[in-house]
């Protein structure tokens, strides 16, 4: 039966796929043989997600080895929304990815674009799919290594510099977590996350344990970006070739807070780093200024690649406040808010690449009048837009409402109004851009510029269109968020 | 009549604004015209209950919910668009034109909304679009538009997370009569009175809307203040606080008005003086006291558009709206100045005219209520409406001393939007059963008493009679007059930037910081947010120092707790 193998074939076929594609000469055919491997990931990952829905928790054993000797493979619903995520996400770039590169990097890099992506490919789904806290730093490797790369691949100079950074960054944050995890290994002898689950209590006020605690938390924050450690985010973002940030800001932060959950929440339990008032505090406060700041940069920011990554911090922000509030709405809003700014923050980046495919760089200035030369792209950005400052209709409304509610059940009535009111934020730097391109006169160089070859408006419209359906029909994202908070909490 | 073919009346508004952003010259005019028309059949047509959508988040949407309450407002909205596209045709600016439709359209949308979370959408719609109302006419309103529009935001934001909070308490978003009894009513509360021009945030209303163009500014008087009464009375009938609330706008409007001397200021003051009797309507809470809210506003909509129509066009053709730069203009605008003393007779609740049959109402309610306070200082304040708008505008105007100014009266379409609600506010006025069939609540009432018109008849002579007795003091000369928005307008700028100075002085690696000295609020924490330590981009070794320093206070947190 295959259907019981889907776990492993979610991450093996790209991990398989992607020497395959090194041997490949040709970009175009690069091209073709990793767009079909990565349209069967979000086959696998809407099988697996439906299997969890009716079955409950999949446990996979690798090579039949048994749990906790063995590796395994344990998919709730948490895990197998974020796999839905990243494999449409890693869909939806790819008929974007073809005309985009070629404009952007000679021939015979663009089959090293395409291994890379498989291999980062596998790293993030290997990462979301794994139950073993040592595999998923092999993943997480594998992850990060390719997305140097794809940085790197960037035409600009800077690309480089920018890659560089989050090279040492990123191995900043995979030591600091594997650190974390040889603590745990020391206390408890054990790597697999729901055997850990188990025997931490046993151990539970040793200070070796909250120093494992302190070094996770550290490394998976850098690798989320969370506020103050965001830096390397913006250059990495700004200066990679546009599908790859399109492609990694709409997945690679996101896997890392999946691992934050797992980790807060299953493995240490909901009682123990959240309980009482130091952490989450903190974890609040950081949010928040992850929220206003970057927000508040974005605003003054005129590059717009590196307006749309601020914004991403201050999106962050957002998911992270959910998990400090710790209950089962505020972790909905965090689990909701993780899909949705993948899938809004994804469009934006696609529809940007869009605009850079015609005019290079993309600056506010550069886009004055630019809406009447490409109307799509700019209604499109309108749209994103709205969902990003969460206007009821787009997703964007939807993760902000489980956020309040959250606020409110706890009786934080200070943090609601500042919940809601940073969405203004988000409307000042959304409402530069349209002011720019829809009521500034377009300067005479702009003549040239014109709409984006339909394989890459198709697909920047696919996640356009999602932002405005998941708005609308709410129970699919919103239920399937609730249900992965309960399997969090271990609330029934 | 089933749901499916129940069409919202904002949607008629929306597609017209949608067509109006294509459509030229003539097209453009006939649209302007016929959307608010097919609104307004749109209104009537649509039936007592709910349409709506189920389902959303867990909630039930009611996008369309019809009764008399909705339908009363609906009308006066309607007919408010139309008369407002009407005066504007000759407006050049197309933003403005589009900005107005879309307006209009979120009022009908909210008098319409059956739940908060529509409520909150179309309150917002109509944020945005006034404020591109105000921004349409250039110059100096793009610095009051923007206070506007934060003001509005703030009043939304506060909405948002009431209902969010009511939702949460109560599982549904449905919107009814409230007691505003927890933290979350209160804040949906506050956030409809600041659309009310309620204290302490009155200002932004005398702020704004004079900055708009001469058609721009007939068409805000209407929706927002007007969109506030109808939620209230929908939400907080009988909240006491609200006859409180009411009565301070009723002599603040005065008061401001009073001191005052450009004469659409004057009018705006008086725009918060007469919410001021429907707020404090509202909170008496009796149904004659709700149908006198409610017919208050139908009739001030009217006439308060009719004073800004004369005052506008006076704009139009002069180009100045200070009292102290006009007078004498009856002799060449004989029909601005007629339609002006229609209206201003109308905002003075004189016998036979619409203010009379409804204002009443409100003072009587009190009356049998025997809130005798509140009745008394509400007869006080329809003194001081005559005095303020009923008289000084027109006088100071249309007679008074001659500027010299000859315009002729305006153009024709301006002149037809004039006499139209010149005569509503006379046909109201003399017929007054046509408007009391519709009332929200079902109730009988004879306003042409002998004692009615006896009591108004002499507030109104001896009101009048110390307006001239006391020209001399009220005489204007231009002057400046302080409100609350001196606080955000000069001392929190002034605040900011004696921050900015103590700031940039402790922090000597931001070099610009000291510059900051005359920076507002925004431009200090967009500095600090862009060139502090925490926002640049950084050398790999300074991210570094930020992950161990990050791991130490974690490892301190959890080593104290």
């Amino acid at each position: 039966m295959i259907a019981t193998h889907l776990p492993a074939l979610q991450v093996v076929i790209p991990l398989l796929a992607a020497p395959i594609c090194a041997m490949l000469r040709r970009g175009s055919h690069a091209w073709a043989w990793a767009t079909v491997v990565s349209w069967t990931m979000p086959v696998i990952a809407v099988a697996i997600l439906l299997q969890v829905l009716e079955g409950g928790t999949i446990s996979y054993w690798i090579g039949s080895w048994e749990p906790p000797w063995g590796i395994e493979y344990r998919i709730d619903t948490a895990n197998a929304f974020v796999l839905v995520l990243v494999s449409a996400i890693g869909a939806v770039v790819m008929p974007y990815a073809r005309a985009s590169l070629e404009r952007e990097m000679p021939a015979d890099r663009q089959v090293w674009y395409y291994t890379m992506y498989l291999l980062c490919l596998t790293g993030l789904l290997g990462m979301a799919a794994t139950g073993d806290a040592f595999n998923v730093f092999v993943f997480m490797e594998i992850a990060s290594l390719s997305s140097y790369v794809l940085i790197a691949l960037g035409r600009d100079r800077r690309a480089l510099v920018a890659a560089y950074q989050y090279l040492i960054v990123g191995t900043i944050g995979a030591t600091f977590y594997v650190i974390g995890v040889g603590f745990l290994y020391v206390m408890t002898g054990t790597l697999n996350i729901a055997d850990l689950a188990e025997r931490l209590p046993l151990v539970e006020n040793q200070r070796p344990v909250f120093v494992g605690l302190a070094f996770l938390t550290v490394g998976l924050s850098l690798k989320l970006a969370l506020f103050p450690l965001h830096f390397w985010l913006p250059g990495a973002y700004a200066h990679a070739p546009s599908v790859a940030t399109a492609f990694l800001a709409a997945s690679a932060t996101k896997v890392a807070i999946y691992l934050m959950l797992r980790f807060f929440f299953t493995v240490f339990g909901a009682s123990y780093p959240l309980a009482d008032l130091a952490i989450p505090a903190l974890w609040i406060a950081l949010s928040l200024a992850a929220i206003v700041l970057a927000s508040i940069t974005a605003i003054y920011e005129n590059d717009v690649k590196r307006m749309l990554a601020f914004s991403s911090v201050a999106q962050i922000g957002y998911i992270t406040l959910g998990i400090g509030l710790n209950s089962e709405a505020g972790l909905t809003g965090s689990i909701v808010h993780l899909f949705n700014h993948g899938l809004m923050k994804g469009a934006l980046f696609l529809l940007v690449g869009g605009i850079a495919y015609s005019t290079g760089a993309v600056t506010v200035d550069r886009i004055a009048g630019l809406a009447r030369r490409m109307p799509l792209t700019f209604a499109g950005l309108v749209i994103g837009g709205m969902s990003m400052v969460g206007v009821p209709g787009t997703v964007g409304f939807v993760s902000k409402w489980y956020l309040v509610l959250a606020a409110v059940e706890r009786g934080w009535w200070w943090l609601a109004v500042l919940i809601v009111a940073s969405s203004v934020l988000a409307l000042v730097y959304m409402g530069r851009l349209v002011e720019a391109a829809y009521f500034r006169p377009a300067p005479a160089s702009s003549a040239g510029d014109q709409e984006m070859p339909l394989s890459m408006l198709v697909p920047a419209w696919v996640l356009v269109g999602a932002c405005v359906y998941f708005g609308l029909d709410t129970g699919l994202t919103a239920e399937v968020a609730a249900q992965a908070a309960r399997g969090l909490l271990g609330t029934p | 009549m089933t749901a499916s073919v129940l069409l919202p009346p904002a949607l008629a508004l929306f597609l017209g604004a949608a067509f109006m952003t294509v459509a030229h010259g003539r097209l453009r005019a006939a649209v302007m015209l016929l959307a608010p028309l097919a609104a307004l059949a749109l209104v009537w047509q649509t039936p007592d209950g709910n349409a709506g959508i189920s389902g959303f988040l867990g909630y039930d949407l009611v996008l369309v919910r019809g009764d008399r309450l909705s339908r009363w407002f609906g009308t006066v909205f309607a007919l408010m668009a139309f008369a407002g596209g009407l005066f504007a045709l000759n407006q050049e600016s197309r933003l403005e034109a589009v900005a107005a439709q879309v307006y209009a359209g979120g009022a009908l949308g909210v008098v319409f909304a059956g739940d908060l979370l529509t409520t909150f959408v179309f309150w917002e719609i109509m944020a945005l679009a006034s404020t591109a109302v105000v921004w349409s006419a250039g110059g100096a309103s793009r610095a009051a538009g923007l206070r506007y529009l934060l003001i509005h935001l703030l009043g939304g934001v506060l909405l948002m997370v009431g209902l969010a909070g009511e939702a949460q308490a109560t599982g549904n978003l449905a919107f009814n009569a409230m007691t505003p009894d927890t933290p979350a009513r209160w804040l949906i509360l506050a956030g409809f009175l600041i659309n009310a021009g309620a204290p302490p945030l009155s200002a932004w209303l005398p702020d704004a809307y004079p900055q708009s163009s001469y058609s721009g500014m007939v068409v805000l008087s209407a929706f927002t203040t007007k969109t506030a009464v109808y939620v209230l009375l929908r939400g907080f009938p009988g909240a006491e606080i609200l006859i409180w609330v009411g009565l301070y706008m009723v002599f603040y409007g005065i008061v401001y008005a009073i001191l005052e001397n450009d004469m659409r200021r004057i009018l705006a003051y008086s725009i918060v003086n007469q919410v001021g009797f429907m707020v404090a309507g509202i909170g008496i809470g009796t149904e004659l006291a709700l149908n006198g809210a409610a017919s208050h506003a139908f009739a001030h909509i009217i006439y308060k558009a009719l004073l800004l129509m004369s005052a506008g066009s006076v704009l139009y053709m002069t180009g100045k709206s200070k009292c102290t730069e006009l007078g004498g203009l009856f002799r060449s605008m004989p029909l601005t100045a007629v339609c002006g003393i229609v209206g201003a007779l109308a905002i003075s609740a004189f016998p036979f005219t619409s203010g009379f049959v409804t204002k009443s109402m409100i003072s009587d309610a009190a009356g049998q209520e025997k809130l005798m306070l509140v009745w008394i200082l509400l007869a006080a304040g329809s003194a001081g409406v005559f005095l303020h708008a009923g008289i000084k505008f027109p006088w100071f105007v249309f007679f008074q001393r001659d500027s010299g100014l000859r315009p002729p009266d305006p153009p024709l379409n301006m002149r037809a939007a004039m006499v139209l609600f010149s005569f509503l506010c006379i046909l109201l006025g003399v017929a007054p059963g046509l408007l009391y069939r519709w009332l929200p609540f079902t109730s009988t009432y004879e306003p042409y008493t002998a004692d009615h018109v006896v009591t108004q008849l002499q507030l109104l002579l001896f009101s009048g009679l110390a307006f001239f007795m006391l020209l001399g003091v009220l005489r204007r000369t231009p002057t400046v007059t302080l409100d609350i928005d001196w606080f955000y307008r000069r001392l929190g700028p002034a605040a900011a930037a004696a921050l900015g100075k103590i700031i940039g002085s402790a922090w000597k690696n931001t070099a610009g910081a000291t510059g900051q000295a005359t920076a507002d609020i925004g431009g200090l924490i967009g500095r600090v947010a862009r060139e502090s330590v925490l926002a640049r981009a950084q050398a790999s070794g300074t991210m570094a120092l930020f992950a161990v320093l990050m791991l130490a206070v974690y490892l301190v947190v959890e080593f104290v707790r």
